[in-house]
């Protein structure tokens, strides 16, 4: 006979850098000046082209576009801690991750023009095409972690989703495989509060998102979603430990989606302008400008430039994007399979799309 | 050549690829140490250890969605599904992910996958153990649905689905895994996907069909003039093959085990209507299960076609 404890688990929260821009002496002990740095000017382009797209949007340039204001921190800090053989598994809201990792802008701007060449991935960026089915892309990237482990490969595979993919079967499956397997995966939830019109509370009575990896047999952490030092350090902790086969983690970043979820909706039908403001006031650059005047690496100068060289380089993808050649109707067909079947060559006449 | 059943041709398929291309990897329930609920993955594990037969959670979206993931990395992963119902979980990552793969990325990635699953009635199993949903697949742009009907086409079919370059669901008449057998070369070959084959020649009337129905047919054609053919790629199936035997007979009749309604037989006759119309003498014919759920053991020899029902359309087809 029994009746004892046989099971417990704790659930880390983690801020490197305060609101204040206060440092904690510890944890940011590993990051270079560089790599803050880059923090800063990476978030200042990601909000340099979401601004431009939700006006290109209004103008009618692009088609519905999905903002990251708010959440730049959690995408930044964590691509920065990418290398170069991770694989990632982006939802819709990526555009941070995608510019921090080098995607091409005018790329992302194609894409939501509504052309699927927007993601045809380079060569040597090994991000897949952003998955619009809400956390179907988590079993993916579980897979690729396998095949990494497979393969031999020191690698990781990153995913990236949100509080409402948490919800979804696709994200017990998959993580539960990539603990039975301990592969080399880390998936990353940004908590944004919101998914469309429902609450985070409304997704799971759990406290967390993080504690939920420990059902799975691994780790998860809570960390402050709009402190990109923070959520850099515990993605680069987290693809180190996938490397060394210590398995995998879900990491949690808690942060808030400051714009409407997308453009066609209107969040003030779900929720009050006071969360808003109060969230505002936390948005990731304020506490980074104040952490780097500290430390001497930010002023207003600084800043400016970083904004100009954002405003150009934007700038410049949209005339590449908007100069570039209208798709192919015959492109609808020609990348279903590896071969035309004989079905698709007589559509392509039929429709008048080759002779 | 030695006689062999499906099971066992199926088998050397799995571990003729594997020992040839070391990025495909096998896995499933009980695919393991268990060598597979019909025991078709028998001995894999012993011979290519765990790393490569993998026996799995009991989690067919994750089945699948790993393997997209696997097969976009370069893997090329045979995920086995115990029973075809047992897919439906995983239809999204199908029809969402695998099948969309190559098109979204326009050709950055691909998803050489194959989704193994043993289909149809035959086995006396509980409910959800005999559905024959091939249709759905089928409806799917971007895939490849494959039915084998011999040993034979099993493994040589099922060899070119884990070569080809794209998702092929593998759909395996469990009634015919130990129900036939046929001569199999024992070294490695290939049955092309997207060709039929014509099973058996005739003049009067074009029999398609597939898997346990096929050989159904060929039971009821005793006494008609039948050309009967294997359709075996249900998508992309086989129009050139089809035609030339539809304008020869002027006949056509449709078998399949899955309910009328939307099955690949509307397709087949759709075809027929646009392509052959004026070859034909009369109406094409299905036969086909009831707009009803697959009933257990004690009805399902009523409910998927007889020999009778089979035959009865024959003769009505012969009245042209
Ligand atoms: C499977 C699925 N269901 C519904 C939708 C419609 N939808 C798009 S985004 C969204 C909310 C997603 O919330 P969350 O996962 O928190 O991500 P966020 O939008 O906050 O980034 C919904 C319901 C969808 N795209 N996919
Ligand atoms: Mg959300």
């Amino acid at each position: 006979m029994a009746d004892e404890i046989i099971e417990r688990f704790e659930v880390r929260y983690l801020q490197a850098v305060d609101e204040s821009g206060n440092a904690d002496p510890i944890l940011i002990a590993s990051v270079s000046d560089e790599e803050i740095k880059r923090s800063f000017e990476s978030i200042i382009l990601t909000r340099t082209f979401n601004q431009r797209a939700l006006s290109l949007q209004r103008e009618g340039r692009i088609g519905t576009y999905a903002s990251v204001f708010g959440q730049e921190a959690s995408q930044v800090g964590s691509a920065l801690a990418l290398e170069k053989d991770d694989w990632v598994f982006p939802s819709f809201r990526e555009t941070g991750v995608f510019l921090t990792m080098g995607y091409p802008i005018w790329q992302m701007f194609r894409y939501w023009a509504g052309d699927e060449r927007g993601m045809k991935i380079p060569p040597g960026l090994n991000i897949l095409p952003m998955s619009v089915p809400v956390g179907t892309q988590i079993p993916h990237a579980a897979g690729a972690a396998w095949a990494m482990k497979i393969k031999g490969r020191r690698a990781a595979a990153v995913c990236y989703f949100g509080d409402g993919g948490s919800s979804r079967g696709d994200f017990h499956e998959g993580l539960n495989m990539a603990g039975v397997f301990n592969l080399p995966a880390v998936f990353i939830c940004q908590n944004n509060q919101w998914a469309i019109s429902v609450p985070r509370r409304s997704q799971s009575a759990a406290k967390t998102i993080a504690q939920r990896a420990f059902s799975y047999g691994f780790d998860g952490v809570q960390v402050d979603g709009n402190d990109a030092v923070g959520v850099y350090v515990a993605t680069k902790a987290a693809l180190e430990k996938a490397k060394n086969k210590g398995g995998p983690t879900l990491i949690e970043c808690f942060t808030y989606r400051l714009d409407d979820h997308t453009t066609s909706d209107d969040a003030s039908r779900y929720r009050s302008k006071e969360e808003v403001e109060e969230w505002k006031g936390r948005e990731p650059l304020i506490r980074l400008r104040l952490l780097m005047r500290k430390m001497g690496l930010w002023t207003g100068e600084y800043e400016k430039a970083a904004i100009e060289k954002a405003r150009a380089l934007v700038d410049r993808a949209i005339e590449e994007e908007e100069a570039y050649p209208p798709p192919k109707p015959e492109d609808i067909i020609l990348y279903t399979n590896a071969e035309l079947t004989p079905r698709q060559f007589k559509e392509l006449k039929e429709f008048g799309w080759r002779k | 050549m030695a006689k062999i059943n499906m099971v066992a041709a199926i088998n050397q398929a799995l571990a003729q690829e594997m020992e040839r291309d070391g990025d495909v990897v096998v896995m499933g329930e009980d695919v393991g140490k268990d060598g597979g609920v019909f025991r078709v993955t028998e001995g894999l594990l012993d011979r290519f250890g765990p790393e490569r037969v993998m026996d799995t959670p009991l989690s067919e979206l994750a089945l699948v969605g790993c393997g997209v993931g696997m097969a976009a990395y370069g893997l090329k992963p045979v995920v086995e599904i115990q029973f075809m119902a047992f897919a439906y979980e995983a239809i999204e990552q199908i029809y969402s992910h695998a099948t969309r793969l190559r098109a979204r990325s326009r050709g950055r990635f691909t998803c050489p996958l194959v989704v193994r699953t043993p289909y149809g009635i035959g086995i006396k199993g509980p409910e959800l153990h005999s559905e024959s949903s091939e249709a759905l697949f089928c409806h799917m742009p971007g895939i490849k649905v494959v039915v084998p009907s011999t040993p034979y086409n099993a493994k040589g079919l099922l060899i070119s689905a884990i070569r080809d370059a794209g998702p092929v669901v593998f759909l395996e008449p469990a009634r015919l895994y130990r129900s036939i057998k046929s001569e199999v070369p024992e070294g490695p070959f290939t049955v092309p996907l997207g060709r039929a084959e014509v099973f058996q020649e005739g003049k009067s009337i074009t029999v398609i069909a597939w898997g346990t129905m096929l050989h159904r047919a060929v039971e009821a054609s005793e006494g008609f003039d039948c050309e009967i053919i294997d359709l075996m790629t249900l998508k992309p199936f086989d129009e050139e093959t089809v035609l030339n035997s539809v304008k020869k007979t002027g006949r056509a009749v449709i078998v399949h085990e899955a309910t009328r309604y939307c099955g690949l037989g509307a397709e087949l006759a759709a075809f027929l209507a646009e392509e052959a119309i004026m070859h034909l003498k009369g109406p094409v014919k299905r036969v086909a299960s009831p707009d009803a759920v697959v009933p257990m053991a004690a009805l399902e020899d009523y409910y998927v076609p007889t020999a009778g029902r089979i035959r009865k359309a024959f003769e009505e087809a012969m009245k042209y």
